[in-house]
């Protein structure tokens, strides 16, 4: 039961029985399955998906123009029959050109919206039918380890996670750096695409310069971590180092636009010195060579190891089993499968109590996989996530959500209201009994059987259970 | 799991109320004689203390029996009056005026044929009309119209029933349709749910108990939020108090009633409200119960003003599955309990009385020293409301409404 609340995605039917009697081995076994979404063969690639959001962009536009030079139009031919009131007249020709624009607009509708619901549904759905969900918590992890946020790129966000998390969330840390760094929706989010050297073609023609914003955040989050030695140099000369990193831009051609290209006339050029180390390549190969040796810098190690622990074990780990998980990362030249073995592999990882508090969106998949429903509503479900603070792929900063309970334990008010509210409507589905003998193995406090037990209602009973201690901790 | 099996079929759900303009061609429940009655029922799920919401004053046992949290005509806030005998809980003056211009009567110390002390199957013998927890998937209600069907007396595409609530309540489900409505507020969880969690945390997880505990004290201190609006469906712009109750009970029932009252509309309804199992801190005359009833009163204030012209052939039955303790319990609240009440409101009802064949509150007179002794069956009163109101043969209440009923006769005069 400890496994599955602290390394998977909560107990759901079926849970207990591929348990077995190895939870350890039961968990390393399933990160030998593959990590495909094969549901998303028919979802857009991100390239696909920028496209169409950019297509309907234009369209909408386009339409919106149309519709207030009409409206101008009409106004000036229909204007010397009205009102003589010239101010008069002048306020009713712009409120209907902007009726018209408005009405034009919606015509168009954004289809970055129903893409993210789709995604959303996929990903929520293999968390619901995994029959332990540790593969799963990794894909979580580090998705929001390398976060990007919808709110700036709806449209990519599911793909980019399928694209470059999941794909390399069993395999090396190295390539699923590349991958990410590498990826449009990464570059978008953290303004690469503006980012030109002062000395290449287009910052020397457009007089623009370097946004650094890239290579900070990938020293400070995605590798060796904030206050780890680098300098305010080493990022700049990594910002110059990533300059070229950008997307082929939508629009000239129907079947391509939307995916990462190097473009030597943003790059600055020349060699670079990032942490001591001088870069002499003139080409994308140059980043690639600095992130190779991210990857393999012994802070880096440490600051992933830190945070996996974090994450799964405590918010104060334990000190031995971030040592041994940096270790297995430095000996097996990052491989996150091996890091994720020693994890579970440590009896450090197993011995404390059960102090971490769920997030909300580990929490909601928890509650809807104990009844044993396996489809969700994706606007339904990420609404609950984003009221309870924790909207998908929505963060507010790079950072990504918080992983410890300070963060969180305010919510729990809140969690009320989405467990009440779901418990009424599966209500007719759910028995908490069954729930509890059944999904739980009766492996549940005594206090928590009582109050279920007692309770005035299944919908009450089904609350109680939800928002039990057993149910938001692991 | 397979556990959608087991949803409600035969049903339609509604997306919104633009949906029943599909039903302008439905003909409606029409009767030879020229009348066109709506029948609700609403469920409190919980067990409503029957004496917290309407309190024998007359009684001579009364106060010694509850004491200081005895309700009385000259308590603080005062009980409003019924008759010599009873008085009615201070949150309800929506129900104090109906009952004084004739528009409801109360039942006391009635129960149904259940006798043990499990919501879940007290509620479904009161929902299913048979004897025992666990014997049929169909609600009376649902059976009451089937036979009118089959009788001849209506026509059968005309027979439409409404379920208000995510889960169709019980009472309504059944082989004859049920179209079905869910509130777009989301209803907070009780008061009860949240002292119940918060006597788990604190046994279980000190830090989850303090956050909830502020939760809660800011909920009491109530008010409006500082932005937002105080009817929105954003939970986090609302507090989590007596007042999102009321709104929901509100809306929910405003709701039924305005379907119910469209020509073309569903001519029965159910709905249920939770919240009602007040063993801790019960509060009749300030706090959870109060709040509740308070919410309730609003929620028939609602049903009244939008039922507008039919209401005159309007019957809201009020019930719950059992009543609760009379004496109070060590939390200062009720447990379990048998007897209790059930209000009946309407303008089709002939009103204005507390009708109660009154058992007594000395230990001797309660059921096992401890509950208020039921002496009305609630059947009775059901059936009475059904044969003379909604016109269903008597056999056929009997035998397939609430089957073994045979003994219990149903109560003559309640519609006037």
């Amino acid at each position: 039961m400890l496994a599955l609340h602290r390394f998977g995605m909560g107990p759901r039917p079926g849970s207990i029985a591929a348990m077995g009697t190895d939870p350890r081995g039961a968990l390393i076994a399933e990160l030998d399955r593959p990590l495909v979404l094969t549901a998303a063969a028919s979802l857009p690639t991100s390239a696909k998906a920028f496209r169409t959001v950019a297509d309907a962009n234009a369209r909408r536009t386009a339409r919106v123009k149309q519709a207030q030079q009409q409206a101008r139009k009409q106004m000036a031919a229909a204007a010397p029959a009205m009102s003589e009131d010239q101010a008069q007249a002048q306020g009713q020709d712009k409120d209907a050109a902007e009726m018209a624009a408005k009405q034009a607009a919606e015509a168009v509708p954004d289809p970055g919206r129903p893409m993210y619901l789709q995604e959303a549904k996929l990903r929520t759905e293999a968390a619901l039918v995994a029959d332990i969900g540790f593969a799963e918590r990794l894909v979580w992890f580090w998705s929001n380890h390398f976060c990007v946020s919808a709110n700036k790129i709806q449209s990519m966000s599911g793909a980019y996670e399928r694209e470059a998390v999941r794909a390399n969330t069993l395999g090396r840390f190295v390539d699923l750096l590349l991958a990410v760094e590498g990826h449009p929706a990464m570059l978008f989010y953290l303004d690469n695409l503006e980012s030109m050297g002062a000395n290449s073609i287009a910052g020397i023609n457009r007089s623009r310069g370097l946004n650094e914003n890239i290579a900070r955040e990938i020293m400070e989050l995605h590798t060796l971590g904030v206050r780890t030695g680098y300098t305010q140099d080493d990022v700049i000369s990594f910002a110059n180092v990533m300059t070229g990193w950008t997307l082929v831009p939508p629009g000239d051609n129907p079947e391509h636009g939307g995916e990462f290209t190097f473009n030597p006339r943003l790059h600055e050029p020349g060699g670079q010195t990032v942490l001591g180390k001088r870069y002499e390549q003139e080409d994308a190969e140059q980043g690639r060579a600095v992130l190779r040796d991210l990857a393999a810098h012994p802070a880096t190690a440490t600051h992933v190891a830190t945070k996996l622990a974090r994450h799964f074990v405590a918010d104060e780990p334990p000190p031995g089993l971030i040592a041994q998980m940096a270790k297995t990362f430095r000996d097996t030249e990052g491989d996150l499968k091996q890091v994720a073995i020693a994890m579970v592999s440590s009896d450090d990882a197993w011995r404390g109590p059960r102090s971490k508090l769920k997030r909300p969106g580990e929490w909601g998949v928890g509650m809807v996989r104990a009844t044993g429903i396996t489809t969700v509503d994706p606007d339904r479900f990420t609404g609950g996530q984003a009221l309870l603070g924790e909207a998908l792929w929505r963060p507010s900063a790079p950072k990504g959500y918080p992983d410890d309970e300070a963060s969180w334990i305010d919510g729990v008010g809140r969690r009320l209201d989405i467990a009440n509210n779901f418990a009424e409507r599966i209500t007719g589905m759910a028995d908490p009994q069954i729930i509890i003998e059944d999904v739980f193995a009766s492996e549940i406090a005594p206090e928590v059987k009582q109050a279920v037990g007692r309770a005035e209602s299944r919908q009450q009973a089904l609350a109680l259970l939800f928002m039990s201690a057993d149910f938001q901790r692991r | 799991m397979g556990l959608d099996r087991h949803l409600p079929t035969r049903r339609e759900l509604l997306a919104g109320s633009g949906a029943l303009f599909a039903w302008s061609q439905m003909p409606r429940i029409a009767r030879a004689e020229g009348r066109d009655p709506r029948l609700l029922v609403v469920i409190l799920r919980g067990a409503l203390d029957g004496l917290g919401a309407v309190a024998p004053v007359g009684d001579p046992d009364w106060i010694s029996l509850r004491g200081d949290r005895a309700l009385l005509l000259d308590g603080k806030p005062p009980a409003l009056p019924l008759d010599s005998f009873f008085a009615l809980n201070p949150a309800m003056p929506n129900l104090h005026r109906l009952y004084k211009s004739g528009k409801a009567a109360i039942v006391h110390a009635t129960a149904t044929p259940y006798r043990e002390r499990s919501h879940f199957d007290g509620q479904d013998v009161l929902e299913s009309g048979f004897t025992r927890p666990g014997a049929t998937a169909s609600g009376w209600l649902n059976r009451a119209l089937l036979a009118m069907e089959s009788g001849g007396s209506v026509d059968p595409r005309g027979s439409r029933a409404l379920g208000i609530g995510s889960v169709t309540p019980l009472v309504v489900r059944g082989s004859a349709p049920v179209m079905t409505w869910v509130p777009q507020k989301l209803l907070p969880a009780s008061q009860d749910t949240q002292n119940r969690l918060l006597d788990l945390y604190q046994h279980t997880d000190p830090k989850l108990a303090t956050v909830l505990q502020a939760r809660m004290k800011l909920a009491s201190l109530g008010g409006a939020p500082a932005t937002g609006d105080p009817m929105s469906d954003d939970p986090t712009l609302m507090p989590p108090g007596a007042a999102r109750v009321r709104a929901y009970f509100t809306e929910a029932a405003g709701t039924a009633a305005r379907y119910l009252a469209k020509p073309d509309g569903p001519r029965v309804g159910a709905m249920g409200f939770v919240g009602w199992d007040t063993h801790i801190a019960e509060g009749a005359a300030s706090g959870q119960l109060y709040n509740l009833l308070g919410a309730l009163d609003g929620a028939f204030a609602a049903i009244e003003s939008n039922m507008g012209d039919v209401w005159h052939e309007t019957v809201v039955a009020v019930v719950t599955e059992f009543g609760r303790t009379a004496r109070i319990n060590g939390t200062q609240g009720t447990d379990h309990g048998t007897g209790t009440v059930a209000f009946l409101i309407g303008g089709g009802l002939a009103g204005g009385r507390v009708i109660a064949d009154w058992p007594g509150l000395k230990p001797a007179q309660l059921l096992e020293d401890r509950d208020l002794k039921p002496t009305t069956d609630l059947r009775a009163v059901l059936k009475g409301l059904l044969r003379d109101h909604l016109r269903v043969e008597e056999k056929v209440l009997a035998e397939t409404v609430f089957p073994g009923s045979i003994e219990i006769k149903p109560m003559g005069g309640l519609v006037g």
